[in-house]
């Protein structure tokens, strides 16, 4: 699971998609999911990483982001090309 | 390292149209305490869901109407309506403050002879009155409000039987200039009934013409309206003075007035556009001393209100259940309180507001009950913060109805609470067990035992 790599997120959240022209907001802990997704890497290793932050645990941090993703596929925001191979 | 508070990912994308006047802010400050008591330690300590009623708000409420209409108009009665809320706690409170009793049932006037209200401030309302309790009432000198012929000729028949005249009023109903017009209580003013029904009660010598009364509907939004029936009402009071020599003694304006919940369809808060307790004593009282009236013949005006005077201060706290999300996407929220409990959420959109903080971050959601019933749903449509599982919320301005018309279905009725003015918390209903249910139920013996 990747993202698109032409997207642009800034610090606050504001994240642009230049191939679309849209524009979101995404709060502190979905930007901070989405810079691993952009280092690559895996569900496992993004689950690890926040369940050591943040007070959640895993049953519910799997389902929301079982939902993120798919809030992520439905705008588009993954990448194309690794959306195929799977 | 102290971990960090959890908040689910949240991604939306902006969509930004032309601003429309009726853009509201839709963020909703937390409710982390009633009166200065934690909502949290509430839940902790008598469960969820939970009702909660403020007694503060209640007399605070009960004070702005009193003053609305007695500094406009000399004598001023209100009587408390049993059937908005019949819990003796809340009725207790109203009487405390004043408030005669109106009540609906033979039930509900048993309930405050309970409570200690004298008979003769009880007024009787309602069309199904039975014989049984039309004597009683009579006879304890309670203030009947006839409903139909049937019950006028009932109660003077009984009437021959009794040592004093039972103190009898007519219900008049009336077009107002309103939709819908309410016409299934009492006799009709434009018709001629009212004034007919009057003329027999003279008449008949049987009965003791105490007063006349109405109600107009419901949440009426239009404070005009009431001025409208108070001059009908005025009127008739007039002919009976003219034709009679009788003066009566009082005129009974009903309920209906609007509280600040907002009605389904509205686009603006009802808090910010529901006529207040001033708007209709204006209506009320200006139609009242500008009529025929001589001074000193001024009728007591007795005010039914019940909605308006509970509504805000009740509340229910509730837990997330589950979130979920619909086929098309959008964001589902079960809790645990359903119409079950909250009936009038058919009619309103009740304010819901979180219980603890939260970021600035919000979705729309759709807000269910925990029935298995597709209409249990509390809100169609809100804004509301990532909520997790186990996170509460509170439902406002609930205390009108809901604690009478709520349904022991499918599951059981919770704690009601009331916070003192000291901010003591007082169990004022205790919540139901499976005994509540199944103790009047009968299983004949050849349907016990089944394996």
């Amino acid at each position: 699971m990747k993202i698109n790599e032409n997207l642009a997120i800034s610090e606050s959240g504001f994240l642009f998609n230049p191939s679309t022209g849209e524009s979101f907001t995404v709060n502190p802990i979905g930007a901070e999911i989405l810079e691993l997704m952009r280092e690559g890497k895996t569900e496992a290793e993004i689950s690890e990483s926040i369940i050591r932050s943040y007070e959640v645990d895993s049953k519910t941090l799997q389902k929301d982001l079982h939902d993120f993703s798919e809030v992520l596929r439905h705008h588009q925001l993954l990448d194309q090309y690794e959306e195929t191979k799977n | 390292m102290e971990k960090k508070i959890y908040e689910r990912p949240h991604i939306v994308k902006l969509d930004t149209g032309m601003p429309g006047k009726f853009g509201m802010r839709n963020d909703a400050p937390p409710t982390t305490h009633i009166d200065g008591v934690s909502v949290k330690e509430l839940v902790d300590k008598f469960g969820s869901p939970l009702f909660v009623i403020s007694e503060h708000t209640i007399r605070s409420t009960y004070h702005k109407a009193y003053k609305a209409f007695s500094t406009r108009y000399p004598k001023v009665q209100f009587a408390w309506s049993y059937k908005t809320n019949y819990l003796p706690a809340v009725c207790n409170v109203f009487h405390q403050e004043g408030s005669w009793a109106e009540v609906v049932s033979g039930f509900e006037y048993d309930k405050a002879l309970a409570n200690g209200v004298d008979p003769g401030k009880i007024i009787f309302n309602g069309p199904g009155k039975s014989s049984a309790e039309l004597k009683k009432a009579a006879e304890n000198g309670s203030l009947i409000h006839i409903d139909h012929l049937d019950e006028l000729y009932m109660l003077t028949d009984l009437a021959g039987d009794m040592k004093r005249k039972p103190l009898v009023a007519i219900r008049v109903n009336m077009d107002t200039g309103i939709y819908p017009m309410w016409d299934r209580f009492g006799f009709n003013y434009e018709n001629g009934q009212a004034w007919d029904a009057l003329n027999k009660i003279m008449l008949s010598g049987k009965l003791e013409l105490a007063g006349l009364h109405t109600h107009i509907g419901t949440f009426i939004l239009g404070a005009n309206a009431y001025g409208v029936a108070a001059s009908k009402l005025a009127d008739l009071a007039l002919g009976l003075q003219q034709k009679f020599n009788h003066t009566i003694r009082y005129i009974d304006m009903g309920g209906g007035f609007a509280s600040k919940n907002t009605l389904k369809g509205s686009y603006l808060p009802g808090a910010d556009t529901n006529p207040t307790f001033d708007d209709y004593a204006e209506a009320i009282t200006t139609a009242l001393v500008n009529s025929g009236f001589k001074p000193e013949n001024l009728p007591m005006l007795i005010l039914e209100t019940g909605r308006a005077l509970i509504d805000e201060a009740g509340y229910i706290i509730t837990s997330i259940l589950a979130n979920k999300r619909l086929s098309t996407g959008r964001r589902a929220t079960i809790i645990d309180a359903g119409v079950n409990l909250l009936f009038t959420a058919f009619w309103y959109q009740h304010p819901v507001t979180p219980a603890q903080g939260f970021s600035q971050y919000r979705e729309e959601n759709t807000i269910y009950g925990p029935l298995c019933m597709n209409i249990d749903c509390v809100r169609e449509s809100i804004n509301l913060p990532l909520l997790n599982k186990g996170d509460k919320l509170v439902i406002h301005y609930t205390g009108a109805y809901n604690l009478t018309q709520w349904m022991q279905f499918i599951t059981l009725r919770p704690n009601v609470v009331m916070i003192d003015p000291d901010g003591m918390v007082h169990l004022i209903r205790q919540n139901e067990s499976i005994d509540t249910v199944c103790t009047p139920e009968n299983t004949p013996q050849y349907l016990q035992g089944v394996k």
